[in-house]
């Protein structure tokens, strides 16, 4: 250890110049890359700011003369997708409507799931489990016909409950793979000293599991939300007029304009469109790193 | 007396493999049951399924008169102590006491009650608002201990409920432990690896092996009369000493012939059991060795030895030699004059020998 420390620390002094010049060499180079990544999101907040004549007229990544919020407008309640022109406005409220129950009960019923098989174990829960994680891995496309069917006999084909129980479905391999990765690394004794106490199944469950989750639940609910919120492919498949969701919204209006292609609506509809997912991830980033390496750390 | 525990020809399987065969226990009212045996031997097992937490294959299980076999955990009225402790993490300590009083829908009143008592018993009423993360080992330990007396049940289970502890801590909560089960007067089951802890505790040890029951006993009987070589190998520390000796009839009493790798074999002449095998093994524990010229005694052999290390341990000390081709030890005095290489005179108690059968391994006296 003594040795370790010696050999690696006479080096850095003799060449402290260089280490400096190393670190600020890293630096601008993370900048530089930092730079690329933003540009996309530059061009768009700025053409989203500009009138349709200076985009015409001026250079892509130049800043606006003359700031206009007009596009946002024309894109929040104005704009057409396909005959209707009400902007995203409605769209957005479905994919709200959508998401924050389909997150809801996926999260709940994978934390479930995840309970029995990694706490209540019987015989098949590893069989189970494991046809749950293949089901992560099935592509969406395989599942729409079939599904289709399923939507169609229950009676919720085009409807907002047929979106928010097919994105459950769809969730629920992943929300049981976190919770149970999670509930693995709580010892047995836990619940054992619970049933000696005289709690049942949904005690243990409501009294010593569900509060230790924070830090899991924060995980699959950013997860689950930027999976429905993003979702396009089972938007478009699954619905019709009426309960379409933002993404499917989007790529109506900027598809389904004639004429004259109004980029900063295009860009102001795809910026609102893409909001909510990234305040999500603004607001609970944080316990999203420290809930992936909770489960490996023991608290 | 009513028995508080009666289990009889309990088997356990896990799938094909037998963890648990035939187990018959009894233990009445007050009583501190010690499970005790190598690790793997099926006494944690027997213990959850004691506590109803693992089901059983074969067999009944009584407690406090009642048929307990198929009744889950909750009403068979018990509490029960973890090696992990098992706190609940996001309670405070009074709430991880008052827990299972919640769920049994107790008023608060009576809650606080209890609580307030308990934790006046343990000593850790300036505890009660902190959360279990913020225990060191030997408070998490107390707290688990409360969160089982405030229960007040028939039966008190134990998980190896020290061996997290260091050794300092362990001796402490030992006495406490015995304490309280003498204060209290409950009925107490406790699973330990630890024979020295079994020793202390116990009123009654029961030593399984390979999910058999080796012997049933009071400490004593277990420490003086071994049923078996593997019993008087488990039990004692150092362990007693199993040397291979042949048995001769002498008028009276027996010859016992024991080979030395140097010099003539050495013959003790045993007064008090007649009629053994020729081939035995002879179980002679360290302090029933020792010293000729400060032992004195009715049964008392004395016999040259010599000695080919010495150990002092403080209080005695240890000297060992090769006897029937096994090492031997001897607690001598501290102040004996054994040394290395010499030859010393030493006296063997043979009241309190076991005779095994080499084949069975089982006593033959």
């Amino acid at each position: 250890m003594a040795d370790l420390s010696v050999s690696a620390a006479s080096p850095a002094g003799q060449s402290q110049t260089g280490k400096i010049a190393l670190r600020w060499s890293l630096y601008t180079l993370l900048c530089l890359f930092a730079l690329f990544y933003l540009l996309p999101l530059f061009v768009m907040i700025t053409t989203s700011l500009k009138s349709l004549d200076e985009i015409r007229t001026g250079d892509l990544i130049s800043l606006p003369r003359e700031v206009t919020f007009d596009a946002w407008r024309t894109a929040w309640s104005g704009a057409c997708t396909g005959i209707q022109c009400e902007g995203v406005r409605p769209y957005f409220w479905n994919s709200v409507l959508i998401a924050i129950p389909g997150v809801a009960i996926s999260t709940l019923l994978g934390a479930m799931n995840g309970y029995v098989v990694a706490q209540w174990r019987f015989r098949g829960a590893n069989i189970i489990f494991s046809l749950m994680l293949f089901g992560c891995f099935i592509p969406f496309q395989v599942v729409l016909l079939p599904m289709a069917r399923v939507l169609g006999m229950m009676g919720i084909a085009g409807t907002i409950p047929g979106l928010i129980f097919v994105h459950v479905i769809y969730g629920l391999g992943f929300t049981t793979l976190f919770f149970r990765n999670y509930y693995v690394s709580i010892p047995a004794d836990l619940t054992k000293a619970a049933k000696v106490d005289g709690a049942g199944f949904f005690r243990i469950f409501w009294s010593i599991f569900l509060p230790l989750s924070l830090p899991i639940i924060v995980v699959t609910v950013i997860w689950q939300f930027t999976q429905i919120w993003n979702d396009f492919l089972f938007g478009v498949s699954f619905s019709q007029a009426g309960t379409q969701p933002v993404t499917v919204a989007l790529n109506n209006i900027v598809n389904s304009t004639t004429g004259v292609k109004e980029y900063n609506v295009d860009m102001a509809a795809a910026i609102i469109a893409a909001l909510p997912t990234l305040l999500v991830y603004v607001v609970a980033g944080k316990y999203f790193v420290r809930g992936l390496t909770a489960g490996s750390v023991k608290g | 007396m009513a028995n508080i525990l009666k289990i009889e020809h309990l088997f356990k399987n896990y799938g094909s493999v037998e963890i648990l065969k035939d187990i018959n226990v009894e233990i009445e009212q007050g009583d501190f049951l010690v499970l005790v045996g190598p690790s793997g031997c099926g006494k944690s097992t027997l213990l959850n399924c004691i506590a109803g937490l693992e089901p059983i294959t074969g067999g009944s299980l009584h407690i406090g008169g009642q048929d307990m076999t198929a009744v889950s955990p909750k009403d068979r009225d018990i509490a029960m102590v973890f090696q992990s402790y098992a706190l609940y993490p996001t309670m405070t300590v009074a709430k991880n006491i008052t827990f299972g009083m919640k769920v049994r829908g107790v008023d608060q009143a009576t809650q606080d009650k209890k609580l307030a008592h308990v934790a006046q018993q343990l000593q850790i009423e300036n505890l009660l608002k902190r959360k279990p993360g913020q225990l060191s080992g030997g408070q998490r330990q107390r707290v688990a201990m409360g969160r089982a007396l405030v229960r007040d049940p028939k039966l008190f289970l134990f998980d190896e409920p020290l061996s997290n502890l260091d050794a300092k801590l362990r001796v402490e909560m030992r006495t406490e432990i015995k304490q309280l089960h003498q204060r209290l007067g409950a009925s107490m089951v406790y699973v330990t690896h630890d024979q020295i802890e079994a020793m202390t505790l116990a009123t009654k040890i029961v030593v399984m092996k390979g999910g058999v029951i080796q012997q049933i006993g009071t400490p004593a009987e277990i420490y003086n009369r071994p049923a078996n070589l593997f019993v008087a190998d488990f039990m004692g520390s150092p362990a007693m000493n199993l040397i291979p000796a042949k048995a001769r009839a002498n008028g009276s009493g027996t010859d016992i012939q024991i080979a030395q790798d140097r010099g003539d074999p050495i013959v003790l002449t045993d007064t008090k059991n007649r009629d053994l095998p020729e081939d035995v093994i002879l179980g002679v524990r360290p302090e029933d060795i020792g010293d000729a010229a400060m032992r004195s005694g009715a049964h008392m052999q004395e016999a040259e030895c010599l000695i080919d290390i010495v150990e002092p341990a403080g209080a005695d000390t240890y000297a060992v030699m090769q006897l029937g081709g096994k090492h031997v030890t001897a607690r001598l005095h501290s102040e004996t004059n054994a040394a290395p290489g010499n030859a010393q005179r030493l006296a063997f108690d043979l009241g309190k020998v076991s005779y095994f059968a080499p084949d069975t391994g089982l006593r033959l006296n």
